[in-house]
């Protein structure tokens, strides 16, 4: 008997229902919860920023969850919304097998209740978070930068950050070290990249349904 | 050319640190005139800062510094197919000991003071290898933020090896080309 249960376990039609059930208890039952769907056969979810400690919680502890790894906390910049940051939290469970994305939105000044004391390494993703996109972590003992350079002003990865930045390095021989200097290019960047998907796409002429069937994208001639 | 070979084949003049050979009868020759003279008289004599470069080009110890993808072609370079160490060129964990920086990898700004204080805590006399586009000229990330746009920046490189990365083989040509460098210009006078 036990070994059937460990086996139905395993049964990746029944980790789908389990992760489905899972979806299910969190838009009805648990509070704050703004939606919970599936993109791609994976599970992702909006939570309110206040409820956001709860549900990570639920998702930790709930038997039916045991979300024990926290793989990844990231930010993502939409300059447009009025709430521009995503912070996005990837959780995964070793013991049940599943993944799931838990997704909260912020702001400049609207800070994230921090998660270090759920998942110890939630300290190094929200000092990156921090770093890149400037989005504040309450209840964070170590709020640093963690990856950019001592005394960079800015953070990098906001949409309107400068590619180049503002200052570049050179060793100076007069003073013996190395300077700071406002940034010089000789040649402006350029981007001939007219065919990145991340550009604009452009369905050629006979192509239209192939894109529709392989990449679920919709027809979108020039 | 032609005036080369005539003193190479004069057995009582030897040069022996000027081109390298192929193998074959002059390389023969200049063996068997050395091994001929020190038979003879016991000794050689040799220019002193020639003996100098020799020796220098013979143990070039280089400081591993791979900062990035770069250093795994480095480090092909060292491993038994490439065998960097039977040239002389085996890694050092210390800039003290070191002759040579391969500067392996994209050098960013937060690196740049550490690059520089370690190429300064080399002793004279001392070269700098830059490998890959990213040392080289800042490379795939020369219009970021945070890269450096050519370890040159930051210190005076003597040979540039190309490539994203450079294949083992560029990397052991460098070396060669940065020997070949030492023989020209090496000078044991202190400046």
């Amino acid at each position: 008997m036990v070994d059937i249960v460990e086996n139905l376990r395993h049964d990746k039609m029944y980790q789908k229902a389990r992760l489905q059930v899972i979806g299910m208890m969190l838009t009805y039952s648990v509070h704050g919860v703004i939606k919970a769907d599936f993109d791609h056969d994976e599970l992702v979810v909006l939570v309110q920023l206040d409820n956001l400690v709860d549900v990570l919680d639920f998702l930790k502890s709930h038997p039916f969850c045991q979300f024990e790894q926290l793989m990844d906390l990231c930010g993502v910049d939409y300059p447009h919304r009025s709430k521009r940051f995503d912070v996005v939290y990837n959780l995964l469970s070793v013991t049940l097998n599943q993944r799931v994305r838990v997704i909260v939105h912020t702001d400049e000044a609207i800070p994230v209740p921090s998660v270090h004391h759920l998942w110890k390494s939630a300290t190094w993703w929200e000092r990156e978070c921090y770093d890149m996109f400037g989005v504040l972590f309450s209840g964070q003992p170590d709020l640093r930068r963690i990856l950019t350079d001592y005394g960079f002003d800015g953070h990098p990865l906001r949409k309107d950050f400068p590619v180049t930045g503002y200052v570049e390095v050179r060793f100076d021989a007069d003073q013996n070290k190395v300077v700071y200097e406002p940034v010089h290019l000789v040649q402006e960047m350029r981007d001939f990249d007219f065919d990145s998907p991340w550009e604009g796409v452009v369905t050629l002429p006979g192509d239209e349904k192939i894109h529709e069937k392989r990449q679920n994208i919709k027809p979108y001639i020039i | 050319m032609n005036k080369n070979v005539n003193r190479k084949s004069d057995p009582d003049q030897i040069y022996w640190n000027q081109e390298t050979l192929p193998p074959g009868s002059e390389q023969d020759a200049v063996i068997k005139g050395i091994t001929g003279t020190i038979s003879n008289k016991g000794f050689v004599v040799a220019k002193l800062d020639q003996l100098i470069n020799w020796g220098r080009t013979g143990s070039l110890w280089p400081m591993t510094f791979g900062l990035a993808c770069c250093a795994v072609e480095m480090i092909h370079a060292y491993m038994p197919r490439y065998d960097l160490d039977r040239m002389g060129v085996v890694p050092m964990g210390s800039p003290r000991q070191a002759d040579v920086m391969l500067v392996a990898g994209t050098v960013t700004n937060k690196m740049a003071p550490a690059l520089r204080r370690l190429y300064d805590q080399m002793s004279e006399p001392r070269w700098v290898l830059s490998m890959g586009s990213c040392a080289n000229g800042g490379g795939y990330y020369h219009y970021s933020y945070s890269v450096v746009r050519g370890c040159d920046r930051i210190v005076p490189v003597d040979i540039y090896v190309p490539g994203c990365p450079p294949t083992a083989e560029a990397l052991i040509y460098g070396i060669m080309l940065l020997k070949k460098k030492i023989k020209r210009t090496g000078t044991i006078l202190r400046g």
